[in-house]
């Protein structure tokens, strides 16, 4: 008979639930959770809290997630692995070692380092934009905030070699956490691009957790159940490559044709070419087979050779965003709204505040689709609120602009209420992508174990 | 009728870029939108929230196609200051553009 792993995902982005990950090791009969934590800006946050502490520059979820599941997710073997190591890996092992210091378990947990290379930036220089081919200019070096390489599945499966119960990396390609468990498991070659195909496109299909069991469903959403209580996805894989995908049994939401395809594209561009470090993928083929209640087989998935390089992404302080949001009621909502604009753009221009960028939205009206809103709703409006946002240099003019906004309450035109947003200036993060050579990172890539 | 009466769509970010996917109901459907939205015709209606070129790539099997429509994030979503800095909900407006079918089509309907 051929064997068989399952593999679920426990988080799908920093700030997502883990109540899923524990109903998936009480009923879930898995064998490796992986848990995403790191999103496209997530190190920006981390970088800042590093900065104020340098114990710090994990994510900090980490460590009440350990805290709910370990225990259960130990006594059973289910071994887990966390890309929340973040900008620093080490640090988020020493915290988890300290969870299981006061869970009372044994504990042996695997550290991947080598992604991050802001320090030895010199070795990859000109890096040049992945996309426009420019080189990395001084003035946007000097404001980088991270630098850090997608590295792939085989540094995780090293650290599988190791035993351990938990591996903890920093940014590796999100897909990459779910292939390395099943080759470390089936002693799949990398070379086997087959077989890397099928892995990555579990780890594709699952790595937003509930974007593919029912969350965030463009076709009939109303149609999905329980969506309070959502199962997280899991994938039944064979040796031999067959995929199955399912969920935790006795949740909430659903795993169909229809939520399986739509997470299949998910950000992909070019289906015929979805590249990661490991192997790059062609989607064209797929079929999807809906075998049962929950289960869709996926097939037809075609793997060709990964790139010569890398994918590094570079993260800099790129400006602040101030903004305020004020409301109208009905009648002529839109039109006092539009006059409180006006008067924001005259105070603006006679405090000479120096803008970059102004950006004016009516939320319930055009604020999503802009140009593109339905105009025959303008004139009839219950409400509106008007959103004044800025792109400045400086945080201080920046916060101007919600303190301009205050006085209109009373000054402006009538019916102004429900001011929300004061104080929301944001620190705005330019991101440079690029492309690095292999041997410089791998010959970095360390694996390091710490025990209790 | 409305392209979203024919299919769904979710859509989101990546770096500058929008990425929407769009799905038939129906395999009729699809040889509809197939037909019908064109990359030029999405490239157009998209036009007046400023963007870069459209590129479509079909995928049959699963009835989709999808869009790649490139700078039109002023740069990313963590340096925009949209209120959908992320382009969430492009796939909602795309879902507007209204679809010409022919007689035949709308009686299999």
């Amino acid at each position: 008979m051929t064997r068989t792993i399952r593999v679920g995902c426990g988080l799908g982005f920093y700030g997502d639930t883990f109540l899923p990950a524990l109903e998936m090791i009480k009923k879930g009969s898995v064998d490796y959770i992986c848990f995403e934590h790191l999103a496209e800006l997530t190190l920006a946050i981390l970088q800042k809290d590093r900065q104020r502490n340098p114990s710090e520059g994990y994510t900090k979820d980490l460590v009440p997630m350990l805290q709910a599941c370990w225990r259960e997710a130990s006594a059973k073997g289910i071994r887990l692995i966390s890309n929340a190591g973040g900008l620093n890996p080490r640090g988020a092992a020493e915290a988890a070692l300290a969870v299981a210091r006061e869970l009372g378990i044994k504990a042996r947990i695997a550290v991947v380092e080598g992604d991050a290379i802001l320090d030895r930036l010199d070795e990859f220089l000109p890096f040049h934009h992945m996309e426009t081919g420019e080189p990395l200019p001084e003035q946007i070096r000097q404001r980088a905030l991270f630098a850090n390489v997608y590295l792939g599945a085989q540094p995780i499966v090293e650290a599988l070699k190791t035993g351990a119960d938990l591996v903890i990396t920093g940014r590796v390609a999100d897909a990459s956490l779910f292939l390395a468990p099943l080759a470390y498991e089936f002693g799949w070659p990398f070379n086997d691009l087959q077989l890397m195909a099928i892995g990555t496109v579990v780890g594709h299909l699952l790595e937003c957790s509930s974007q593919v069991t029912g969350g965030n469903h463009g076709g009939r959403w109303e149609e999905i159940p329980d969506l309070d209580r959502i199962g997280f996805p899991i994938a039944e894989v064979s040796e031999d490559g067959t995929v199955i995908i399912t969920k935790t049994p006795d949740t909430g939401g659903r795993v169909s044709f229809d939520t399986v395809r739509e997470q299949l594209l998910y950000e992909v561009h070019d289906p015929r070419a979805y590249i990661t470090p490991d192997v790059v993928l062609d989607l064209s083929q797929v079929r999807l087979s809906e075998l049962g209640p929950d289960r869709v087989q996926v097939s037809g998935i075609v793997g060709h050779p990964p790139p010569e390089r890398y994918k590094a992404l570079l993260g800099y302080e790129d400006g602040y965003m101030g903004q305020a949001v004020i409301g109208y009621s009905w009648p002529e909502a839109l039109k006092k709204a539009k006059a409180t604009e006006a008067i924001l753009r005259r105070l603006v221009e006679r405090m000479r505040l120096p803008v970059q960028e102004i950006r004016v939205e009516y939320l319930g009206y055009d604020s999503f689709h802009g140009a593109l809103a339905d105009p025959a709703q303008a004139e009839h409006l219950n409400e509106v609120y008007l959103r004044f946002a800025v792109r400045t240099t400086d945080r201080w003019t920046a916060e101007q602009i919600s303190r301009m906004m205050v006085p209109l309450a009373l000054g402006g035109p009538p019916t102004a209420s429900g001011s929300i947003g004061f104080d929301r200036t944001r620190a705005l993060i330019g991101i440079w992508p690029a492309l690095v050579d292999r041997g410089p990172v791998d010959e970095s890539i360390r694996v390091k174990v710490l025990e209790v | 009728m409305k392209l979203k009466d024919l299919a769904f769509s979710r859509s989101s970010d990546k770096g500058d870029h929008v990425d929407i996917s769009l799905f038939a109901y129906t395999e009729e459907g699809y040889r509809l939108i197939e037909r019908e939205v064109t990359a030029e015709r999405v490239a157009a209606y998209f036009a007046p929230l400023g963007i870069g070129a459209v590129e479509r790539f079909e995928v049959p099997s699963i009835w989709a196609l999808k869009f790649v429509i490139r700078n039109a994030l002023d740069g990313g979503a963590s340096r925009s200051i949209r209120a959908d800095n992320q382009g969430k909900t492009w796939s909602g407006a795309l879902l507007r553009i209204e679809i010409q079918t022919h007689s035949s089509e709308r009686s299999e309907d």
